[in-house]
């Protein structure tokens, strides 16, 4: 279990082999145990390594949540393994999709009962263009953000927001019921709004605190890599901060019939990301956005470390690309740490990347990525 | 796959239609039905016909019965004052195993649940309600099992039932939530109908 991790382990990632997975038709790529870097021109498949990686830790894709839309075209399955060294012990890791069947993910090919029982052995933070989904999009995406986060190290979490979401879908069927039936009986729909309170109130405190350690250590980050004058904020935005659940529930009874559907409650929770004082959505320019999103998974990334006691792996998806030379610099000084874990980078061009690797100071491999193909330069 | 005649295929599209039973199962079990007696097929078609026709469900309890009582309500022996709420027959036949539980069912035939378009009224529910008036129970013990829609049921029963006189309990649970009661053991199970909590209790988290 990883509850038992000790610091001096990282969990370090030594060969991983791909068979139809996305644009692989068979791969086999042995990684050092420092940083390793995928140069090649759009589509030839660099992302899609870390997306294998990221699958052997989550047991999904990172960008596409359909499992079998990440098999390659026209076939039947894929399979990722990966071969770790943890605490001096090798992990191998196996996840196979077969079309129309359920997902296989094996431990040192013993098969998992539960995908959740994985989850959090193989620590490792994302850093992705994709993430601009954060700023841009809905308020669904920051709240998996947070979700994703507190439910590595906090399992009773995971299960108080999916009996939550289920909650919330039978409160919602009542009142869908009560408008198509016209009737209304006070004590059914009561007994849903207790459920939404019981599993709703812990979701919220633990969001709370959640925040609470983590804005700081974000503060921090954004800090280090942006100029001195900028402030960033990120407030937790919950309904929850003005009232009990139940008085909210009860004060939204009425407009709740009405439109049919639970107005209140954490599924409307959302993240407000500031700069100065103003939302960096409409106000932040394109680098600003960009250093407030490194900074964010970079203290995850440290929020994680603290939490594991152990360096999870990072990786680092076309960030080099359009990032201004302040920043490069001050992302250069923060992965030289030794505190960082194995990295993963990915970038488009090998004139631009081959200098920063030189700069980090660490053992480093190159490798060029070109239809599908991955050879070490 | 087309199978060779339309009677067989018929007969593995019924047996298919049972919960947990795949094609390849309906298939062997309709085959193995093929090979014995006609005598034997009878006896198993008509079995299970005449049980469609003439079970009937207690007036009291709403428990499976053969007449309009079942033969619970029917023992004279049984404390008649206290009645202990549940989903279905599996749950009486766990808590009969234990020997413990002397006193009346009343068995809901479901839980609460509007996902699944199941509310109140579509429940073994106001009849409960009219045995609590006649006033001669002094006891309602709530045994829903310990998943969502079994909590919530009792909830709103209970709070249905407290404008009235009788005492309302919960069997005391162990640590595992989501258990069944079916699959408690019996000592469990046992003890947990003995040691009772007034349902309140069981609020306060
Ligand atoms: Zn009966």
């Amino acid at each position: 279990m990883s509850y038992f991790w000790t610091k001096e382990f990282p969990v370090i990632l030594n060969e991983l082999s791909l068979i139809n997975f996305k644009n692989y038709s068979e791969a086999s790529i042995e990684v050092c145990s420092k940083v390793n870097c995928f140069v090649g021109n759009n589509g030839q498949g660099k992302t899609n390594v870390l997306d294998a990686i990221y699958y052997l830790a989550f047991c999904k894709s990172y960008f596409n949540p359909i499992d079998s839309q990440n098999i390659k075209h026209d076939d039947e399955f894929f399979v990722v393994q990966g071969g770790f060294d943890r605490e001096g012990k090798s992990e191998k890791i196996f996840c196979g999709l077969k079309r129309g069947q359920k997902k296989q993910f094996k431990r040192n090919k013993k098969e998992y009962a539960k995908l959740s029982e994985h989850i959090g052995l193989i620590p490792l933070v994302m850093v992705s263009p994709s993430d601009s989904e954060l700023i841009l999009g809905g308020s669904e995406t920051r709240r998996k953000f947070i979700d994703g986060v507190i439910a590595q190290f906090n399992p009773v979490y995971l299960d108080n927001l999916l009996n939550y979401q289920k909650s919330l879908t039978q409160r919602n069927a009542l009142l869908k019921s009560f408008s198509e039936n016209r009737y209304f009986d006070e004590d059914s729909l009561m007994i849903w709004d207790h459920k939404l309170a019981q599993y709703g109130e812990p979701v919220f405190k633990e969001r709370n605190a959640f925040l609470e350690e983590f804005i700081p250590i974000f503060q921090e980050y954004y800090g280090l890599i942006a100029p001195e004058n900028e402030t960033v904020g990120l407030q937790y935005v919950t309904k929850l901060h003005e009232g009990t659940f139940l008085d909210l529930l009860l004060e939204n009874r009425q407009k709740d019939r009405a439109i049919r559907y639970s107005s209140t409650g954490i599924h409307k929770d959302d993240l407000v990301f500031e700069l100065g004082n103003h939302p960096m959505k409409r106000f932040g320019s394109q680098g600003q956005q960009k250093s407030y999103l490194l900074a964010l998974k970079l203290a995850q990334f440290e929020y994680v470390k603290r939490k594991k006691t152990t360096k999870p792996m990072i990786l680092l998806d076309d960030v080099f690309d359009k990032l201004d030379e302040n920043r490069v610099e001050a992302l250069i000084k923060l992965v030289s740490d030794p505190e960082f874990g194995q990295i993963f980078i990915t970038d488009t061009s090998q004139e631009r990347i081959e200098p920063i690797l030189k700069k980090i100071g660490k053992e480093y491999r190159l490798y060029n990525v070109n239809e599908g193909a991955v050879e070490l330069i | 796959m087309e199978l060779p005649s339309k009677y067989l295929q018929e007969a593995v599209e019924a047996i298919a239609s049972l919960p947990g039973i795949g094609r390849k199962s309906a298939l062997r079990l309709t085959l193995h039905l093929l090979r014995r007696d006609n005598l034997e097929v009878n006896q198993f078609a008509n079995a299970i016909t005449s049980m469609k026709e003439n079970v009937k469900f207690c007036d009291t309890c709403g428990n499976i019965s053969d007449g309009p009582k079942c033969n619970i309500c029917t023992q004279s022996k049984r404390d008649q004052s206290v009645i202990c709420v549940v989903e279905d027959l599996r749950d009486v036949l766990a808590i009969e195993s234990t020997q413990l539980f002397q006193g009346l069912y009343h068995v809901l035939g479901g839980i609460i649940s509007p996902m699944d378009g199941i509310g109140p009224s579509d429940l073994n529910i106001s009849s409960l309600f009219g045995r609590v008036e006649s006033g001669k129970v002094s006891e309602i013990i709530l045994a829903l099992n310990a998943t969502m829609e079994g909590d919530t049921t009792s909830f709103y029963l209970y709070k249905k039932l407290e404008s009235f006189e009788c005492k309302v309990t919960s069997i005391a649970r162990g640590v595992s939530i989501g258990d069944e009661l079916q699959y408690t053991d019996e000592i469990t199970l046992g003890r947990s109908i003995q040691h009772r909590t007034p349902f309140e209790q069981t609020l306060s988290r």
